[in-house]
């Protein structure tokens, strides 16, 4: 299947009074049409900072310091990280054929303009169309997204709506111009759960009625489960496990992975919960060699030395370990 | 805001919510009551008094108030009623005019200081800090006595010292405004960086403006009373309440009426603007609004 996002090697820095911190690390991910990525990982691992810098909005302090972005336009290939953050070929990309949803939907709403006019605004950026045209469409994504009442809810202002109502606002902006990828930041993080299951059941329709591709970053592994064909596991800006989302969930190869997994508790009943030791070290002082030894238990001596690179050991599984 | 919470469709509107609270509140009532006055009085003051603001009569000089003169008569026999009526224009003209040209100045300097920061913010806020280690008196006087009398060079003169506080305002709430997640959530969407400043962040930070403005009018009405006393402002015989003042000092043992009642005008209308700002400040701020609700 064809390719819609390749990431090659990214590297991101953030200047911040200690000095350089790298928060992403040589990241390569891909990502096919009309699939669903999971990026999983700890807080702090750069799974959003890897979603930013597609977006190019990795604000001032941020920088893209090595690595390739590529999206693929049918037949073109345009160089995401080569774009200008501030510039118009990245501005009409995001919002139109890119789009995002953020963790918080009570705090990515304005409180001062409906939510008919904040789905309006990038129709009327991006495909150009006029206030009423735009507005009719306004209603007819709410109620895709199954907000009740749509002809009336659009004119109402986020403060009069739900959390899980403001979700589904988010994700109808998100879709307004038909994306072909959706970049969801933890979106349903916020939500309690029965909410979440909600929103991820609408998330999974609306992917199949609409075909794009979802980059679904969450530190929730029962929502990659659920939702995805491929995952990536991220620990401290490197991604330490990747393959399709039964290889990984039936044989994870990486310690980090199997702790990841061991810590989900099991619908099959009470059984005492294996937390992953210690806790994930700062990126100014990362250790030397493999950078989860601190925290591994099955750690060797060439851990302290080398890092481990990504390799193959199954067909399209590859994890960085030197146990494999 | 829990679910529970969540209104139904069809219940009030924000601008219905800001009116009744508006209303409920006594203090914001009377400003409210003493603006419309103003303005009433302001646009229709030939219908409202029939002698003329101006015309000197020297058959009734220095007539104590009465039932045809209720506010006395002043050296030259103007009615000082119809004189304060007729200085309800330039109060609301000047007070208006003056705060238009500090929130053009403030609000646009303030949204690029705070939105880019860096060197922009950096010059733009020396620049203030420079206009403000002046102090204001100082550089009226010195605005206005360069630039003439007249009521067009007091609205210059006070438009172009005011402005700083707005400039600090803004500043202040875009700052804490541009990290919000709407901010980015807009960004994300494409737009462009000034589209961003004035289309998703200076709606936001309006609402403390608008109060803030609404004090401002006071403060831009007092010093153009106090320019004009000075002389500095509008000459005579316009029928200026500051000029008013000065006209009347000198009369002060024998006619108490020529200065009373355009100093209890100016303090009425300074009070009204600053109960109405208040209220404002309370209902148009969308946080303050947010921290009664959670």
């Amino acid at each position: 299947m064809a390719h819609l996002l390749e990431i090659d090697d990214l590297r991101v820095r953030f200047r911040t009074e200690f000095g350089a911190i790298k928060a992403v690390d040589g990241v390569s991910l891909a990502l096919k049409l009309g699939q669903t990525l999971g990026l999983v990982g700890e807080s702090g691992c750069g799974k959003s900072v890897t979603a930013l810098s597609i977006m190019g909005l990795l604000g001032p302090s941020g920088q893209i310091s090595g690595g390739d972005i590529w999206y693929h336009r049918g037949n073109d290939r345009i160089r995401l990280s080569g774009l200008h953050p501030r510039g118009k070929a990245i501005r009409a990309i995001r919002g139109n054929e890119v789009a995002m949803i953020f963790q918080e939907p009570m705090t990515s709403l304005n409180p001062v303009f409906t939510v008919g006019h904040q789905i309006m605004e990038s129709l009327i950026l991006h495909q150009k169309l006029s206030r009423p045209q735009a507005r009719r469409r306004a209603v007819e994504l709410l109620q895709k997204v199954g907000i009740p009442w749509p002809d009336k809810r659009v004119d109402q202002y986020p403060h009069q709506l739900s959390g899980g109502m403001r979700q589904r606002v988010m994700i109808a902006m998100a879709l307004a111009c038909h994306p072909a990828l959706l970049i969801a930041d933890e979106p349903t993080t916020a939500l309690d759960v029965t909410v979440q299951a909600q929103v991820l059941e609408l998330m999974l329709q609306l992917q199949s009625e609409l075909g794009m591709a979802i980059l679904m970053i969450t530190h929730n592994l029962g929502i990659i489960a659920g939702m995805a064909q491929d995952v990536a596991v991220m620990y401290l800006g490197r991604v330490v496990e990747r393959g399709p989302v039964r290889e990984i969930f039936h044989r994870p190869w990486h310690p980090y992975t199997r702790g990841l997994i061991d810590s989900v508790p099991p619908l099959t009943g009470p059984v005492r919960l294996k937390p992953i030791p210690g806790s994930v070290p700062e990126l100014r002082s990362l250790p030397a060699g493999c950078r989860f030894r601190p925290r591994c238990d099955q750690a060797l001596g060439v851990c302290a030395e080398m890092e481990p690179v990504l390799k193959e050991v199954a067909p399209d599984h590859l994890a960085a370990c030197w146990r494999c | 805001m829990s679910r529970e919470q969540a209104k139904t469709p069809g219940s009030e509107s924000f601008l219905e919510g800001a009116l009744r609270r508006l209303i409920r509140d006594k203090a914001a009532l009377a400003g409210t009551a003493i603006i419309l006055a103003l303005i009433v009085l302001a646009v229709f003051a030939p219908w409202v008094t029939s002698h003329d603001p101006v015309k000197q009569d020297f058959g009734r000089l220095l007539t104590a108030p009465s039932w045809e003169y209720p506010l006395g008569t002043d050296q030259y026999g103007r009615d000082v009623l119809t004189r304060i009526i007729y200085g309800c224009r330039y109060a609301l003209i000047i007070g208006l005019a003056v705060s238009a040209i500090h929130l053009v100045i403030g609000v646009v300097l303030g949204l690029l200081a705070g939105y880019y920061g860096s060197w922009v913010e950096t010059v733009i806020m020396r620049l203030t800090d420079v206009m403000l280690s002046i102090p204001s008196v100082v550089l009226a006087v010195v605005l206005a006595g360069f630039l003439g009398g007249g009521v067009q060079n007091v609205i210059i003169a006070v438009g172009a010292i005011g402005w700083r506080a707005y400039t600090r305002l803004v500043r202040a709430e875009v700052l804490s405004t541009k990290e919000e997640t709407f901010v980015e959530a807009a960004r994300a969407i494409g737009c462009s960086d000034l589209r961003i400043m004035f289309r998703h962040v200076l709606p936001y930070t309006l609402g403390p403006v608008i109060a803030y403005t609404s004090l401002g009018v006071a403060t831009a009405i007092l010093w153009a009373a106090a320019l004009s006393f000075l002389g500095l402002g509008a000459q005579p015989p316009t029928p200026e309440w500051g000029a008013m003042l000065a006209d009347g000092r000198e009369y002060m043992a024998d006619a108490w009426w020529i200065a009373t009642f355009p100093g209890l005008a100016i303090m009425v209308t300074v009070l009204g603007f600053n109960f109405f700002g208040d209220a404002l400040r309370d209902t148009l701020d969308p946080k303050a609004e947010g921290r009664l609700r959670e």
